[in-house]
C-alpha cells in the first residue's frame, strides 16, 4: 500500500486557498440526502457535527458521555494559539507554522501545519461571534499571553478554563443544530466497530450504554473525533473515560495508526501519592512563567526531605540546584515540555527527588513573590517595607495570576503552595500519534475521516502548548466541512445506506462475540488491576526514556498480560444492562493491543525526537539526537494478531524549512 | 481512616432503592471518588455489583460527578465538586451517606447515576448565539469592556452538573438556566436574541418538570463553581421584558 498524502500542488502559502476554490462541491439538494456519522463531541467532533449540520448534511453524532459537554476538551486550561498578531510583536502565519514544525521536532507534514496556522485566525473570530468570553484588555480588545517554546504572545485564553469555554461554544452550536433536526444526538452510545462496505466506511456498531443493546447505524461516511490514547499508561491527565476504542476498532478494520510512540509527557503535574490513584492532575504550563524548578544539590538533603526530617525551607539557597536554569540558560524554566520532563526525570534518577516516592521536584514561587512584592511596595509608595509586607504584597500578585491553580493544588495535596514550593512531576498528557490521515483528513480507508487528537497530522513528535485546542477546532470548523466534499461529491448517487446489509449484521455479530468473550471469563482479577499493570509496563518501558532492550521486554510482557486478561478478568453483571465495568473492560482490551504497537513503533524509530527519547540516541550531554537521514518519515502501522505488525512509511518532505537541531541552551 | 458508608443502591428507575452499608479503609490523601474506587474494588473482589457513579475528568470541570454526600450535593466543602473533595475533610470513624441527586427532572439510571439530559434540552431551546461557521467579523471588531467580559465568564463557568436543581427544595433549574441567559445576554454577540432566548429556555425548563424558584438560594450555596443568584435576577428581568414584548 502506498500512502498518498494528497497534498495539493503549488506554493505552500497558496495551497489551501487554491485547493478550497477548486475542490468538488455537493449541492444543497444533495446534502439533504447524505448522512454523516460523527463519533465524539470534543472540540473537533462538536465543531464538525455543528458545521456539517449547518451546511445541510444529515448528521448523526455519538458520545459515550451523558451529554456532549462532558468531552475531555473541557479540561484544557491554558489557551488557544492564533496568528492574529494583535500584539504587534512580529507574529504571522508563517511564524506559527515554523514554531509548530520546529516544536514538533521536524516530524509533521508541512502543508497540514501551514493550513492549521492559516485557519487559526478564523477560529478566534468564530468563537468570539459565538459568545466565548475570552480575556480582554482594559480597552476592550482581546488579551494574549505567551506559552513555552515561542517568542511571541499569541495565546488567547479565558482564565484557566479556555478549553471549557471553547467547548461550551461548540456544544452550543451543536445544540442549535440538534434543535433544528440537522443533527441527531446519541448520548451514552459507544462506538464498538466501524462497518466497511465495498471498501468504504459506511457506518458503525454502537452500544447503547444505558440498555447494553447493540445498534447498527449507517451513513455515507464516518468521521472519528474520539480523542487521544494517553490512558494506555493508566495514570495520565486524561479523563477516566478517555480511550482508544473507536480509533482502535478502525485500525482493526484496516486503518493505519501513525507514530503511536509519540507521547507528550507534561512536566508540571501533581505527583503520584498512593496506589489508589487512577488519575493525575495537571498544573498549567503558565506556572513556569514565575515558578523556578529545583532539587537539593546533596542527595542526603533529598533523603531527609523524603523522610520528613527536613522541608524545602531548610535547604539553603547555595544547596539548591535550579537545574533548568543551569542546563538551559537561554530558555531557563520555559523550555518546551519534552525537555523539561526529561530533565526532571534525570534529577530524580540521581536520587534527588523530593516526595516520599522519590518522584517529584520543586516548583518554587518564593523568588517571584519577593520580586512582585518589592515592585508592588514601590508602586504603592511604601518606604522601607518589612519582609512580611513584601511577602504579603507579592502573594497577592501571585494569587491574581494563578489563584485557581494554587487553590486546586492545596485541595489535592493539603499543602499551601504560597508557603512551601509545589511538588511536581511529569505525567502523560497528550498523544501526538493517531490515525494516519491525508491532507483531506481521510484515513487510508475511503470515507473514514479522523479529526483532532485522534489523528496524527499536525504536531509531529511534540506538541506546543495551546495548540491542541487550535487543531481540534481547525479540523472541525474549517477543514473537514470542505474536504469531506471531495469524498461525498462522488456519493451523490449513492442511495441511503442500509443498516441491515450483511456487512452490518456481521460487524454486529463480531462485536457481540467479543463482548461475550470478555464477560464470560468470570475470572478473579478486576479490569482496573489489569489496566494498572499495563500502565506500569508502558511507563517503565515506553515512557519518558526508552531503549531497545526494555522495549523488547515490554512488548513481551504486554502479550502475556493480554493472554492473562482473557483468562482471568472478572467483569460483574451482564452485557444487556448499564454496566460501567464492561465498558471499561472493552476499552482496556483495546489498550492491551495498542500498547504493543506503541512498543513496536518506539523500537523501530532508532533516533530520539520530541516525546520519543531513546537512550541509545542521545548526545554526551543527554540531549535528544535526531536522525533525519533515516527517520524523517511517518510510521503508519497495521495491526496483526500474531504480532507481525506491518509498517508503512510516508516520507516527509521539507521544502520550506531547514531541518536543524533544536537547541534551548 | 475507617469510613462507614451508607450508599444508595437502585437497579433502575422502575425499581425501589435502598441504603447499603459498607466499610472502607481510606487515607486522608484520597479524593472522595478514589475512596469510592476502593469500595468498588472491594465489591468486585467479593464478586458483587460495584456502585455505579458518574465521573470523568476528576479535575472539577466536566460536571459528570454528581452525588449527594451527607445531604449536600458534592458534599460539605464550599465551591468544590465531589472529585475535588478529599477525605481529609472527614474524620476516622465517620459515617457518610451517599445518595443520587433527588429531583423530579433527574430520574435515576442506576445507583448514584441520574439522567440529566433535561439540561441539554434547555440549552437546545435557545442557549446559543445563532451564527453559522464562517463569515464572523474580526474578533477585535467589537470591543467588550473587561469587566463585562469577566461577568459573562463568571456565568459561563457553569459546569452543568445539576447540583443547583438537586439542592433546591423545589427542584428548580433557575440557576442553571439563568447562568446561560446571563452569559450570552451580557455580551453584544448574544444580546440580539435575548428576548426569545429567555422565553424559550424558561418554557423548556417548565416542560422538563423543574420547579419554580422561591428565592431559597440553596443553589448558590451548593454550586461547586459558585455561580451567583444575581443571574436569576438577570433572567427574571429578561423574562419579564420578553413577556410584555411581542412573540
Amino acid at each position: 500500500m502506498q500512502l498518498e498524502s494528497k497534498v495539493p500542488k503549488g506554493e505552500l502559502a497558496e495551497k489551501w486557498t487554491d485547493y478550497r476554490s477548486t475542490m468538488n462541491l455537493v449541492a444543497p439538494n444533495n446534502k439533504r440526502r447524505i448522512e454523516i456519522i460523527v463519533v465524539g463531541t470534543g472540540l473537533a467532533g462538536a465543531s464538525a457535527a455543528a458545521t456539517l449540520g449547518e451546511l445541510g448534511y444529515n448528521v448523526k453524532c455519538f458520545s459515550f458521555h451523558d451529554s456532549p459537554r462532558r468531552a475531555h476538551s473541557i479540561a484544557a486550561q491554558g489557551g488557544i494559539n492564533a496568528a492574529k498578531n494583535y500584539q504587534n510583536d512580529g507574529d504571522s502565519v508563517y511564524r506559527l507554522f515554523y514554531d509548530t514544525i520546529k516544536g514538533g521536532d521536524y516530524r509533521s507534514r508541512e502543508a497540514n501545519v501551514h493550513r492549521l496556522a492559516e485557519v487559526s485566525r478564523d477560529i478566534i473570530d468564530q468563537c468570539v461571534a459565538q459568545g466565548v468570553p475570552f480575556a480582554r484588555e482594559y480597552g476592550g480588545l482581546l488579551a494574549n499571553r505567551s506559552f513555552g517554546g515561542v517568542q511571541v504572545s499569541r495565546t488567547f485564553y479565558a482564565k484557566g478554563q479556555t478549553g471549557q469555554q471553547l467547548l461550551i461554544g461548540a456544544y452550543q452550536a451543536l445544540s442549535r443544530q440538534i434543535a433544528t433536526g440537522n443533527v441527531t444526538m446519541y448520548n451514552r452510545h459507544e462506538m464498538l466497530d466501524v462497518v466497511i462496505k465495498d471498501g468504504k466506511a459506511r457506518g458503525i456498531i454502537a452500544r447503547n450504554l444505558r440498555t447494553g443493546e447493540l445498534e447498527r447505524h449507517a451513513a455515507h461516511c464516518v468521521v472519528l473525533a474520539s480523542g487521544g490514547y494517553g490512558n494506555v499508561f493508566y495514570l495520565s491527565t486524561n479523563a477516566m473515560g478517555s480511550n482508544v476504542t473507536a480509533a482502535w476498532k478502525a485500525v482493526k478494520r484496516g486503518a493505519l495508526m501513525a507514530n503511536p510512540c509519540y507521547t507528550q509527557i507534561h512536566p508540571t503535574c501533581i505527583p503520584v501519592s498512593g496506589d489508589y490513584q487512577s488519575k493525575l492532575t495537571l498544573m498549567s504550563e503558565s506556572l513556569r512563567n514565575d515558578g523556578r524548578v529545583w532539587v537539593p544539590n546533596k542527595i542526603e538533603d533529598a533523603v531527609a526531605i523524603r523522610e520528613g526530617r527536613k522541608t524545602a525551607l531548610d535547604i539553603a539557597e547555595g544547596d539548591r540546584d535550579y537545574y533548568l536554569e543551569r542546563r538551559y540558560p537561554a530558555f531557563g524554566n520555559l523550555v518546551p515540555r519534552d525537555v523539561a520532563s526529561r530533565a526532571a526525570k534525570v534529577a530524580c534518577d540521581e536520587g534527588k527527588g523530593v516526595a516520599p516516592t522519590g518522584l517529584a521536584v520543586y516548583l518554587d514561587f518564593s523568588s517571584a513573590i519577593q520580586r512582585y512584592g518589592k515592585a508592588e511596595a514601590k508602586s504603592k509608595g511604601i518606604a522601607n517595607p518589612s519582609d512580611a509586607e513584601i511577602t504579603k504584597l507579592g502573594e497577592a500578585v501571585i494569587e491574581q495570576k494563578y489563584g485557581n491553580l494554587f487553590e486546586m493544588y492545596e485541595k489535592i495535596t493539603g499543602e499551601n503552595p504560597y508557603k512551601l514550593p509545589m511538588k511536581i512531576y511529569p505525567a502523560v498528557h497528550y498523544t501526538m500519534g493517531g490515525l494516519w490521515v491525508d491532507y483531506n483528513l481521510e484515513t487510508n480507508v475511503p470515507g473514514l475521516f479522523a479529526l483532532g487528537e485522534c489523528n496524527f497530522s499536525d504536531h509531529g513528535a511534540n506538541r506546543l502548548g495551546a495548540s491542541a485546542l487550535m487543531q481540534g477546532l481547525a479540523d472541525g470548523y474549517f477543514v473537514i466541512p470542505y474536504t469531506i466534499g471531495q469524498f461525498l461529491s462522488g456519493e451523490i448517487r449513492t442511495p441511503t445506506i442500509d443498516p441491515d446489509a450483511p456487512e452490518f449484521i456481521k460487524a454486529e455479530n463480531d462485536t457481540k462475540a467479543l463482548i461475550d468473550k470478555i464477560i464470560k471469563v468470570k475470572g478473579n482479577q478486576s479490569v482496573e488491576s489489569f489496566h494498572r499493570r499495563l500502565g506500569h509496563i508502558m511507563w517503565d518501558y515506553c515512557g519518558m526514556a526508552r531503549n531497545a532492550e526494555g522495549l523488547e521486554k515490554g512488548k513481551k510482557m504486554i502479550r502475556e498480560l493480554r493472554e492473562e486478561f482473557y483468562r482471568d478478568v472478572f467483569v460483574p453483571g451482564d452485557a444487556d444492562e448499564f454496566n460501567p465495568e464492561l465498558e471499561k473492560a472493552i476499552r482496556v482490551a483495546d489498550f492491551l493491543e495498542l500498547g504493543e504497537v506503541m512498543m513496536a513503533d518506539a523500537l523501530n524509530r532508532n533516533e530520539s525526537c520530541g516525546g520519543h527519547f531513546r537512550e541509545e540516541y542521545s548526545t554526551p550531554e543527554g540531549e535528544a539526537q535526531r536522525n533525519d537521514e533515516d527517520y524523517a518519515y511517518v510510521a503508519a502501522w497495521s495491526w496483526d494478531e500474531s504480532g507481525d505488525h506491518k509498517l508503512y512509511k510516508e516520507e516527509l518532505k521539507f521544502d520550506n524549512v531547514e531541518l536543524k537541531t533544536r537547541s534551548y541552551k | 481512616m475507617k469510613i462507614n458508608l451508607k450508599v444508595w443502591r437502585q437497579k433502575n428507575n422502575n425499581t425501589k432503592g435502598h441504603f447499603e452499608n459498607h466499610t472502607v479503609e481510606a487515607t486522608e490523601h484520597m479524593s472522595f471518588l478514589e475512596m469510592m474506587d476502593v469500595l468498588n474494588e472491594q465489591l468486585i473482589q467479593e464478586k458483587k455489583d460495584p456502585v455505579a457513579f458518574e465521573h470523568d475528568c476528576r479535575e472539577g470541570i466536566c460536571g459528570a460527578c454528581s452525588m449527594v454526600i451527607n445531604g449536600r450535593p458534592h458534599g460539605p466543602q464550599q465551591g468544590t465538586t465531589t472529585c475535588q473533595l478529599h477525605m481529609r475533610k472527614f474524620n476516622d470513624g465517620d459515617t457518610i451517606a451517599v445518595e443520587p441527586y433527588r429531583a423530579k427532572a433527574f430520574p435515576v439510571v442506576k445507583d448514584l447515576v441520574v439522567d440529566r439530559s433535561a439540561f441539554d434540552r434547555i440549552i437546545q431551546a435557545g442557549g446559543y448565539v445563532s451564527v453559522n461557521t464562517g463569515g464572523a467579523p474580526d474578533g477585535n471588531a467589537i470591543p467588550i469592556e473587561k469587566d463585562t467580559a469577566l461577568e459573562a465568564f463568571d456565568a459561563a463557568a457553569c459546569i452543568g452538573c445539576g447540583a443547583c436543581a438537586a439542592a433546591c427544595p423545589n427542584g428548580s433549574a433557575m440557576l442553571f438556566t439563568s447562568a446561560k441567559v446571563a452569559h450570552l445576554g451580557k455580551l453584544p454577540q448574544g444580546e440580539v436574541e435575548e428576548t426569545s432566548r429567555a422565553r424559550k429556555m424558561v418554557a423548556q425548563m417548565d416542560k422538563e418538570g423543574f420547579g419554580f424558584c422561591s428565592n431559597i438560594r440553596a443553589c448558590e450555596v451548593e454550586c461547586p463553581k459558585e455561580i451567583s443568584v444575581n443571574n436569576i435576577a438577570y433572567l427574571n428581568r429578561a423574562f419579564l421584558t420578553a413577556s410584555i414584548g411581542k412573540e
